[in-house]
């Protein structure tokens, strides 16, 4: 008698469960809307935290119109999603950096051929907190507080930058991870070296909201963060002009645009697998990626695509298909 | 043995009339030092309880006041889209969860609970190896999670079982995890199971296994169901695991079991709260609602089972 009971008792808690799936995933049938076209497929994406905002409106935009397609974006950073790309198990990669020696070799051990397309401009922008009176930094100065082996740990130990009141205040750093895409870009182009950075930074993974956090709410603060995390955050903080040795550079869409600000300016790229370009569905997702690509940077909060660069892109695709 | 029925109601009476004058006698008499000490004892205690009540009204109030705007239908029946964040949700998400942890559940109900069973009452305790594996399970309960979800990457996705990036990998990995929290809760709780009560069974001629299902199961079903809801809140709550084992974070298409890409609720609340656009960070408060809604919704049931064989035992 009690034995039967329980059997049921055991019998409903394990299938609970899986009517309520099976009933939510039927409750929906007509969602798929009316695309119109016959293309089918799925496309995984992974990769840089950066670019994957941008790859969902682009995926998002692609299925309103083709709905047989799946697209899903993860975002492993740069690096992670590089180590799935060459193992096979993802269709492309988004990339805030270009494809490194030793990722390309393990593609290469893998057999999987790749090709990239830069699909938007980015900059990273240093930022203060806004009570911060600096206003233009210098690569030397930056690279001062940031290098490997960097003594800097008050705002009066840099060189040749007077905050005033600030002077004593402790310099706390904000940075992403190692697996982040901006990291690698960042410690390039300031250290000199890939990977090359002080470390008794505070890491912030691959959350570049919590760098704004932390500078909005120290006046001793500084980060650095992609374009669409300074834009949006509005009077929070403060991005600091670059001079690479020609005058103070302003991180804004035109400068970025015309490649003046330097050396924090960069492309971020799709890395798409020749496997996975086999089918037409990835083939016609990269050309829509870039088509509308003011309308894709426009929504994600990036630097669209110069002429040219669409022109470049669009030659690379082709030469992909062909 | 002859009770003697007269005699012993009276007897208890007289031993319960001593002890409160005894109590009473030392509490009339408590020094003002004494009652201080009460007070502040108490006090400790309550404050003990207000912090560990604290940080959760904390998070429940600041998600209510920040996700507010959000709490509508679409949270629930809207996919998630990066292009209008306004009216985007968690339903691939939550479908994602649901079948993570329905796997999961599947899968440590049998597994734990037959590992409980074998240790208390089937191994021999004098025995080193049984000794170890108990060591061992106390020890793997400390473990911290990403260390699970690189073991899932290695041998779940990839390695020997090559499941893939799908939900059920997301689920066995997920039920390492958990699994020695529901061992060591099944077996307290079968260890709480009278001893007379397997001797009875055994001695009216029952066989070991029929004692076990009929007697021992049942008396301790209510601690194993605690052990579950504890493990099943832990699981829904994972996401570092997740994200090496294949959770991502955008999905617009239905998830299912054993193919293709699935997200879970922290997956996504962590991406979207990570967001610079405002939108995303009201969608994120909302969704840490949404999900100890449905959190809450998953472990009621156990709950009330929980407390249905509680009753019945009681009787």
């Amino acid at each position: 008698m009690i034995s039967k009971k329980w059997l049921q008792v055991a019998g409903v808690a394990g299938v609970v469960p899986f009517i309520l799936t099976a009933c939510g995933g039927n409750s929906d049938g007509g969602d798929g809307g009316d695309g119109g076209s016959e293309l089918s497929g799925t496309i995984a994406i992974d990769g840089s935290s950066t670019v994957g905002p941008l790859s969902e409106v682009a995926a998002e935009m692609f299925m309103n119109e083709n709905s047989g397609v799946q697209v899903s974006v993860a975002q492993s950073g740069t690096g992670g999603g590089f180590e799935k790309f060459c193992q096979g198990e993802t269709d492309m990669n988004d990339a805030s950096r270009e494809i490194k020696d030793e990722e390309i070799a393990a593609c290469e051990e893998n057999e999987i051929a790749f090709e990239s397309v830069q699909v938007a401009n980015d900059a990273l922008a240093i930022v203060v907190n806004p009570e911060n009176p600096l206003e233009c930094i210098t690569v030397d100065q930056a690279s001062q507080i940031w290098n490997e082996g960097s003594t800097v740990s008050t705002w009066g130990d840099v060189d040749g930058i007077d905050v005033g009141d600030l002077s004593g205040e402790d310099i706390t750093l904000y940075g992403p991870g190692s697996s982040s895409g901006t990291f690698d870009y960042f410690t390039d182009a300031i250290n000199g070296e890939e990977g090359v950075i002080r470390n008794d930074y505070t890491d912030i993974g691959e959350d570049d909201q919590a760098a704004v956090v932390g500078v909005e709410g120290d006046a001793g603060a500084m980060a650095y963060i992609p374009y669409s995390y300074f834009t949006e955050a509005g009077d929070a903080v403060k991005p600091l002009q670059i001079d690479a040795g020609d005058g103070c550079v302003e991180p804004t869409l035109e400068n970025v645009q015309d490649g003046s600000y330097t050396p924090l300016g960069r492309g971020l790229f799709v890395y798409a697998s020749d496997v996975a370009l086999q089918e037409q569905a990835a083939v016609d997702f990269m050309n829509f990626y870039i088509e509308n690509s003011d309308q894709i940077t426009e929504t994600a909060g990036y630097v669209p695509l110069t002429e040219e660069q669409k022109a470049a892109a669009n030659e690379q695709i082709e030469s992909l298909t062909s | 043995m002859v009770i003697d029925k007269g005699k012993r109601p009276q007897r208890s009476r007289l031993a319960v009339a001593g002890a409160r004058a005894a109590t009473d006698s030392i509490f009339a008499t408590s020094s003002r030092s004494d009652r201080i000490g009460n007070v502040l004892f108490r006090s400790l205690l309550l404050l003990g309880m207000g912090v560990a009540l604290l940080g959760l009204v904390a998070i429940i109030l600041w998600s209510l006041v920040e996700g507010a705007p959000r709490l509508d239908a679409e949270l629930i029946t809207e996919g998630p889209s990066s292009i209008m964040p306004e009216s985007a949700g968690y339903r691939t998400a939550i479908l994602g969860t649901l079948w993570v942890i329905g796997g999961v559940v599947l899968f440590i109900v049998p597994v734990g609970v037959g590992a409980a069973i074998y240790l208390e009452e089937y191994a021999d305790k004098t025995r080193w190896w049984n000794r170890a594996i108990e060591v061992n399970i106390q020890n793997l309960a400390a473990v911290p999670s990403i260390v699970f979800g690189i073991l899932g990457l290695a041998f779940i996705v990839r390695g020997p079982l090559s499941l893939g990036f799908v939900a059920a990998a997301g689920s066995f990995t997920l039920s390492l995890l958990v699994l020695p929290t529901v061992i060591l809760a099944a077996r307290e709780a079968i260890k709480a199971v009278p001893n007379s009560t397997r001797l009875g069974s055994l001695g009216l001629g029952a066989t070991k296994w029929q004692t076990i299902w009929h007697h021992v199961l049942p008396g301790a079903l209510p601690g194993i169901l605690t052990g579950l809801i504890l493990s099943v809140s832990r699981a829904i709550g994972e996401s570092a695991p997740l994200l090496l084992v294949g959770a991502v974070t955008f999905v617009t298409f239905d998830p299912s079991f054993l193919e293709g890409q699935y997200s879970v609720l922290p997956v996504q609340i962590y991406n979207y709260a990570g967001r610079p656009q405002e939108e995303f960070r009201v969608l994120a408060a909302a969704g840490v609602i949404l999900m100890l809604a449905v959190l809450l919704t998953m472990n009621s049931f156990a709950i009330w089972l929980r407390n249905h064989y509680e009753n019945k035992n009681a009787r």
